[in-house]
């Protein structure tokens, strides 16, 4: 399809690969934000062939990954009240949370249902006036505009019977965490290309300035990343810090300004925990004041969530980059996509469901020479 | 859930004053929203993400890209030998 198969082009890959390998005097270290990106990057074996230049570090931008397991309890508990209808997109169901997920609270009879987009869920509740339907608005800037006109969309039709369980999460601020943490690897960034086509670029100024890191705005096809990866690493070759947009067919300076007029009267900033990463300040969005009577957590009374996770999962340090999801001892023996032990290997954004996907089936891809 | 994916635009409708859109994503058709860009026409292409269209697909930026690819392509060329022997 056009925009897709054109940055597919396998020979302008090999060119791109050639152009890094040939450019970089050492490896650098990369982080990609978007654990879309991280899957591309996989999936294309790009990560491998430039594994000599470049060591690719997974970011936390999998929405699925990073919500707190209290969260997902609190959505179970509301997901098997009788009057509940739960909507969710369909990677949170097998999200394990301490003790079952989405899918077994179906399985007990609780009315769980998948919608592709959160006006759907709206549209549930006009038709069964007599349910109480839940959305569980999860996700980062790029999910946050459908999650926030569903409900404008919700009290311009007085639909009542309409709530959601809001846990958004916000790009820039785990960026400057995880470039504050005394751990700090990370030299460069690979901008998530689809939430800066909400919130413009302008965002990632202060993150170049104060930590003199580049970032460069990447799209996700192979020749997107690559190209993006081209940037950062002259930058790095250059003792440069930049913003730069690799990916100018779809970004902006100034993003999409309707959704992020909708978005901030929606939203309101409020600190937010990561899962496996811990709390971020003023990391996330919760529904502002003039929007509360949305608020699911509010409505339902779910009492005290102890939250339990499994000892074995190491998704936390994975989503840091401090470990390789193929150095856990349960990646693909206890923890598979079927059975997961954490979200990082439930998500088609998961850096260990990538890993899985396209590692484990024994797939390898050859190393270019270095000219 | 945090996918988006482009689409072509291939008809714009109205529901009860949402600005809506048949988007073709290579085959399959979805119902769009299109709050966020009203003014998409039929014929252009969108980011979508969650039912929602975020961003127009600028084909003269999308050509410009590709242009400055293939030139660092040969410059590739000339850089020396040997290159990906497998790009999947």
């Amino acid at each position: 399809m056009k925009y897709l198969d054109e940055f597919g082009d396998p020979e302008l890959a090999r060119g791109l690969v050639e152009e890094i390998l040939a450019r970089a005097t050492r490896r650098w270290t990369v982080m990609e934000v978007c654990g879309g990106q991280t899957h591309s990057l996989v999936r294309n074996g790009i990560d491998e062939l430039l594994a000599g230049s470049v060591e690719f570090v997974h970011g936390p931008g999998c929405p699925v990954c990073v919500t707190p397991l209290e969260t997902i309890d609190r959505a179970l508990a509301i997901a098997s009240r009788p009057e509940v209808t739960l909507c969710s997109f369909g990677d949170m169901l097998r999200v394990p949370g301490s003790h079952q997920d989405l899918f077994q609270v179906r399985a007990q009879g609780g009315d769980v249902r998948v919608v592709y987009s959160p006006l759907d869920a709206v549209r549930v509740a006009e038709a069964e006036p007599g349910r109480e339907v839940v959305f569980f608005a999860v996700g980062f800037e790029t999910t946050a505009p459908a999650n926030a006109m569903a409900v404008v969309r919700a009290r311009e039709l007085g639909v009542e019977n309409f709530s959601m369980i809001v846990s958004h999460v916000l790009v820039p601020p785990a960026m400057n965490a995880i470039l504050s943490s005394p751990r700090r690897r990370v030299e460069g960034f690979l901008a998530a290309g689809h939430v800066c086509t909400v919130m413009g670029t302008a965002q990632y100024d202060a993150i170049v300035d104060d930590f003199g890191v580049p970032v460069v705005v990447a799209g996700f096809e192979a020749l997107d990343l690559l190209d993006a990866t081209r940037r950062v690493v002259a930058q790095l070759e250059a003792g440069e810090a930049r913003l730069e947009n690799a990916y100018e067919r779809a970004v902006s300076r100034e993003g999409n300004p309707r959704a992020r007029a909708v978005l901030a009267e929606v939203f309101a900033l409020c600190d937010r925990t990561w899962r496996g990463i811990g709390t971020i300040p003023r990391s996330g969005w919760r529904l502002s004041d003039a929007y509360r009577d949305y608020d699911a957590e509010l409505r339902f009374d779910v009492g005290d969530v102890h939250a339990v996770e499994s000892p074995q999962c190491r998704a936390g340090e994975v989503l840091q980059g401090l470990v390789t999801p193929d150095s856990c001892e349960a990646f693909g023996t206890t923890c598979t996509p079927r059975r997961p032990l954490g979200a990082t290997m439930v998500s088609g954004e998961g850096a260990c469901a990538a890993y899985y996907r396209y590692r484990s089936a024994g797939m390898t891809v050859r190393s270019p020479g270095r000219g | 859930m945090c996918l988006g994916l482009p689409g072509r635009v291939v008809e714009v409708v109205d529901d009860r004053g949402t600005p809506m859109a048949v988007v073709d994503f290579g085959g399959v058709t979805k119902q769009i929203c299109c709050a966020y860009l009203p003014d998409i026409a039929v014929g252009e292409y969108a980011i979508v993400h969650a039912g929602f269209a975020l961003a127009r697909l600028d084909e003269a930026a999308a050509l410009e890209t590709l242009a400055l690819l293939r030139s660092l392509g040969s410059v590739a060329d000339e850089v020396g030998p040997g290159g990906a022997q497998a790009m999947a």
